[in-house]
């Protein structure tokens, strides 16, 4: 076995937030500070109050050479910080970094694009920024431009690019990198869905045809099972799972933390609970039921909710304008349910937002993510029919040869 | 940050990838740092490409700008010092030692303003990608040898038509760009990794500007004032200004050698105190920025 190609051991960032000096950018405010700090130490107090945050802590792994891993968590999770340290753009606080290779970084499209410059002029300039040789930009070039689709704007100023144009020119440039490891930001989230295409397909060129290592980070989970067999979940500065991909998407969404819920005006109306039927689900239904309550008393009480699918898309919506109460009356609290008799979706994971409000308007309270249930479905599609590909409808069909 | 144990491999592709191995732990980025620098060099030269491309595109009278305010001050300072003050030339006319003073100048100021705002201008290249961060600073000197070629050649004829002369002087003038260079670095790193810790250092440039053309002999001979020639070397600019003189009016200014020690001296302390800074406060850059 091969040694592997990226070693991480005991990794940690500290950052270190200041309390009372929230400005701490200016030399006036440094030496203010500092003054306050030795009277406070004369006199014996305390001295500030620092608090220590690590945006990683104990992350160990290894990378074999070859492959490709996606590294996942919700927001703030220390993704981006790792990707960070793994680039050398910070420097980690504890641990070490082993990387036997050359490393790429490509933690956001067009990096140094300036915009003065003609695009045959930005693509020598980003090329050289990410680690190319003037050498190998020119072996390229061709490839590069054909790639973007730019041809005939070579030697117009980027400015002048559309924004499409601009995208896909970065992205070509970043694409012909041809390191041994490579770390990805989030870089796919750009342009249209055709060129994503696209860019998807040269990811996996990277990844599968050439036999290159890649880290990869993306809220897309539709991307990252695209392309990583493995993955890694972060969550709060901490690997929580490592593991095949499927696997860890799967913890994923049942470790999705339900957000704590911010709650509307204080003093407003607002949604208490929110619930999903067991029962019912299991019966291939779905029945929520929305707690709610208001300091007086709401002349038109009004409800509704969207029901999103593991990808983030919305799958259906409904609210009490729509799909109106017969009786509604005056009222101060009490639960709203809502029935959905056996929907059409196919089985897996589904989120629900929901809002509060009154005569038609949903102004008073807003929970986004409030709940995550499991849709059994009416049947187990086949492996391949993941829901990047097919969808969230699964209605079953009627097949002849004729 | 340390590479180490090169092995070259034979990978089809690019010659530059060689398999190499990288440690990256905390406080380790010393080792290697100048051998890093050396392999990015080729970055250091499209910066410094890219910042030349950019002034001489973006201003609409490009090349104008590079001349309009040294003609400007040549004038002013003529005026000042020669008419008003009414310094002896020793023989010179007197806008020549302006001309030449003013020269050697203005490429210190454009080369230590643009070092010293060069970090905070490049703020996206610091969060989102890896080098070694003395680039910046060092690739911003590019635009003012161009500058500083541009007025050079136009000054030339006119020193040329009213000056006594130049003779072999003239081949000494390298060095005292590269001593130009090397002012400007160690101040200029000073001001960008301060400017990048505390955002009022910004401010200090142009006020450090208006009072340095005046402590450095812009406007006047110093081998006519024997009493301060060593008082004025502490600042190295005098060294270089003198040196400039020197080169371009055929040695019909002095050289005085024991300033020019003295500015060597303190120049060797900017820079190499500047790049102590720089260097320390480096790896923090791009979690403050």
């Amino acid at each position: 076995m091969t040694a592997p190609i990226l070693e991480v051991s005991d990794l940690g960032k500290r950052y270190i937030i200041q309390h009372e000096a929230q400005h701490q950018g200016t030399l006036r405010d440094t030496l203010h500070q500092g003054a306050r700090q030795l009277w406070r130490r004369l006199r014996g107090r305390d001295r500030f109050e620092k608090e220590e945050f690590w945006a990683l802590s104990d992350i160990n792994f290894a990378v074999q050479p070859g492959e490709v891993i996606g590294i996942i968590g919700r927001n703030g999770a220390g993704k981006s910080t790792l990707l960070k340290c793994l680039s050398r753009i910070t420097e980690p606080t504890r641990g070490q970094i082993t990387l036997r290779g050359r490393v790429a970084s490509l933690l956001e499209v067009g990096t140094g694009f300036h915009p003065e410059l003609s695009g045959r002029e930005n693509i020598y300039l980003n090329g050289s920024i990410l680690g190319m040789t003037r050498a190998e930009i020119r072996k390229k070039f061709d490839e590069i431009v054909a790639f973007a689709e730019v041809e005939k704007f070579l030697d117009t100023p980027v400015k002048r690019y559309s924004s499409g144009m601009y995208v896909r020119l970065a992205f070509a440039v970043a694409a012909h990198l041809e390191p041994e490891i490579l770390i990805v930001d989030e870089v796919l989230a750009v342009g249209d869905m055709q060129f994503q295409e696209k860019c998807l397909g040269k990811m996996q060129d990277v990844s599968r045809g050439q036999g290159r290592t890649v880290l990869f980070v993306s809220h897309n989970l539709g991307y990252v099972r695209q392309l990583c067999p493995r993955a890694i979940l972060l969550d709060r500065g901490k690997i929580v799972a490592d593991s095949d991909t499927s696997e860890v998407l799967k913890v994923f969404s049942s470790k999705t933390v339900v957000p704590p819920h911010v709650q509307g005006a204080p003093k407003g109306p607002r949604i208490t609970d929110i619930a999903v039927d067991p029962e019912l689900l299991e019966h291939g239904d779905i029945a929520i039921s929305i707690a709610f309550e208001s300091p007086y008393v709401i002349q038109k009480p009004y409800t509704g909710i969207t029901i999103l699918n593991e990808l983030g898309h919305p799958v259906l919506g409904t609210d009490t304008s729509s799909d109106p109460i017969n009786d509604l009356k005056p009222s101060q609290g009490g639960t709203f349910r809502l029935l959905l008799k056996a929907p059409p979706l196919a089985s897996g994971r589904y989120q629900i937002n929901a809002w509060l409000g009154q005569n038609g308007r949903g102004e008073d309270d807003h929970w986004p993510s409030a709940r995550e249930f499991h849709f059994p479905g009416h049947r187990i599609r086949p492996p391949q029919f993941s829901t990047e590909l097919a969808g969230s409808i699964d209605i079953g069909g009627h097949w002849t040869l004729l | 940050m340390s590479t180490h144990s090169q092995t070259p491999t034979l990978s089809s592709n690019a010659a530059s990838a060689t398999s190499h191995e990288l440690v990256i732990e905390a406080g380790r980025s010393e080792r290697h740092y100048y051998l890093d620098l050396w392999r990015y060099r080729e970055l250091l030269g499209f910066l410094a490409w890219r910042d030349i491309m950019v002034r001489y595109k973006q201003a609409a009278l490009g090349v104008a700008w590079a001349i309009i305010q040294p003609v400007i001050q040549v004038t002013l300072l003529t005026f000042v010092f020669g008419k008003l003050a009414g310094m002896p030339d020793g023989g010179v006319p007197y806008p020549l030692i302006v001309i030449c003073g003013t020269l050697a100048w203005q490429f210190f100021a454009t080369a230590f303003s643009g070092a010293g705002q060069s970090l905070v201008s490049n703020t996206n290249l610091i969060s989102k990608v890896y080098f070694p961060r003395l680039v910046i600073p060092m690739a911003a000197l590019g635009v003012a040898l161009v500058d500083f070629a541009i007025t050079l050649a136009l000054a030339l004829p006119v020193i040329l038509l009213l000056g006594p002369g130049i003779g072999w002087q003239l081949a000494c003038l390298p060095l005292f760009i590269l001593l130009g260079l090397l002012i400007s670095l160690g101040a200029g790193l000073w001001i960008a990794a301060l400017t990048v810790r505390f955002r009022d250092f910004r401010f200090i440039t142009p006020f450090l500007m208006q009072v340095g053309v005046f402590v450095t002999p812009v406007g006047f001979r110093t081998d006519i004032l024997p009493g301060w020639q060593s008082l004025l070397a502490l600042n190295p600019l005098a060294g270089l200004v003198d040196g400039v003189r020197w080169c371009l009016l055929g040695g019909h200014t002095q050289l005085y050698l024991p300033g020019l020690g003295i500015s060597l001296i303190v120049t060797a302390a900017l820079l190499l105190s500047g790049l102590w800074y720089f260097r320390r406060v480096e790896r923090q850059f791009a979690d403050i920025i």
